[in-house]
């Protein structure tokens, strides 16, 4: 039993559509160059591509892609961005959970889903100077690149 | 000129809105209005300061000097700046109820009509997955609740892949009794609680 299962999950490395248990998503849109950075890895990331916490999205200046959560949250990022999944977990039977993302750079969109309709500002987006909290449910963010420093160090 | 440069510091420190030393990433936040209508709201806090943006097209905005301001948008902004992230999110789940015949593993026929509206909806999305999530009645505690609705919704997961889909693109999940669709008291028997909801997405 133990080594079927241990198979089983080698073969779904094998093949990105098929599901893991510590999967938190899965990429539904992909347009474009698009990556996930995994464990100091870039793996190409196509429609079906299942993804965790603490995976990092990034889009080339033609990408674009959209990633639908266990809890029906939903995210896209647009061209030349870099979001992060810092955190996400969600309780199927409660639909308590938490999910912290990060975008470092360029464009997202989203909708919460049904951990923040539980619980309000259970879903928060971070951006280099500010905190999101969602209580729901569309919003867009974009973090431009900052302007050059007026003095090098 | 050695000497200047750490008073004219000091004197920038001692002003109201002091200048960040390194530029930040300008950026922007806004709610947006939902498909369904719902007016949202996002909490954003910029260092020390607390904006509740609510409603559509409010907005937030983070200047190179660290400095935030409200903002106002318009549908027409947003279709200019975000039209193509926004055509990147994924399709919004489909929801489709189904029920078992009393006491009997089969579904009703309304249902069999309804799962029909399922494979449909599954041939509509590129790599669909599917979460089945089991609901009960009232009657008996929370935890006999968790564990009914999760067995029933295994069991239309299995019927599920004898239709043919593949196995590993179904997820079973209970909810008990939290989420009556008629609400009752405690310990109730009601048929249309004890339902299985199957969301495409």
């Amino acid at each position: 039993m133990r080594t079927s299962w241990i198979l089983a999950s080698a073969l779904a490395l094998a093949a990105p559509s098929l599901a893991l248990a510590d999967d938190v998503g899965q990429i539904k849109v992909a347009k474009g160059a698009v990556q996930i950075e995994r464990g100091g890895q870039r793996l190409p990331a196509a429609v079906g591509t299942p993804v965790q916490a603490s995976d990092v999205l990034v889009t080339g200046a033609d990408g674009s892609a959209g990633i639908t959560f266990s809890d029906n949250s939903l995210v896209s990022v647009g061209p030349n961005s870099v979001f992060a999944i810092d955190k996400y977990r969600f309780d199927t039977t409660t639909y308590a959970g938490e999910f912290e993302g990060s975008l470092r750079k360029g464009k997202l969109a989203a909708v919460s889903g049904k951990m923040v309709r539980q619980t309000p500002e259970s879903m928060r987006i971070r951006t280099p100077s500010s905190v999101m909290a969602v209580r729901g449910t569309e919003f867009v963010v974009q973090v431009d690149e900052p302007p050059a420093a007026p003095l090098a160090n | 000129m050695r000497i200047l440069l750490p008073i004219l510091l000091l004197v920038a420190a001692g002003c109201a809105e002091p200048p960040k030393a390194v530029p930040v990433a300008p950026e922007m936040v806004a709610v947006i209005p939902a498909a369904d209508g719902h007016i949202g709201t996002v909490v954003v806090r910029t260092g020390g300061a607390t904006q509740v943006l609510h409603g559509a097209y409010a907005a937030q905005r983070v200047a190179s000097d660290g400095h935030a301001t409200q903002a106002s948008l318009t549908a027409e902004d947003i279709r200019r700046d975000f039209g193509g992230t926004l055509a990147a999110l994924p399709g919004r789940p489909a929801t489709f109820t189904l029920y078992f015949l009393e006491g009997r593993d089969e579904l009703t026929p309304e249902s069999r009509q309804e799962m029909e509206k399922v494979l449909a909806e599954l041939k509509r999305r590129p790599a669909p997955d599917i979460v089945v999530i089991g609901h009960t009645d009232t009657v008996g505690t929370l935890a006999y609740n968790d564990k009914l609705s999760l067995a029933r919704a295994e069991r239309l997961r299995e019927m599920m892949i004898e239709l043919g889909i593949p196995a590993e693109r179904i997820k079973a999940t209970g909810r008990g009794k939290r989420e009556l669709l008629i609400p009752t008291e405690d310990n109730i028997s009601e048929a249309r609680n004890r339902r299985v909801e199957i969301s495409v997405r």
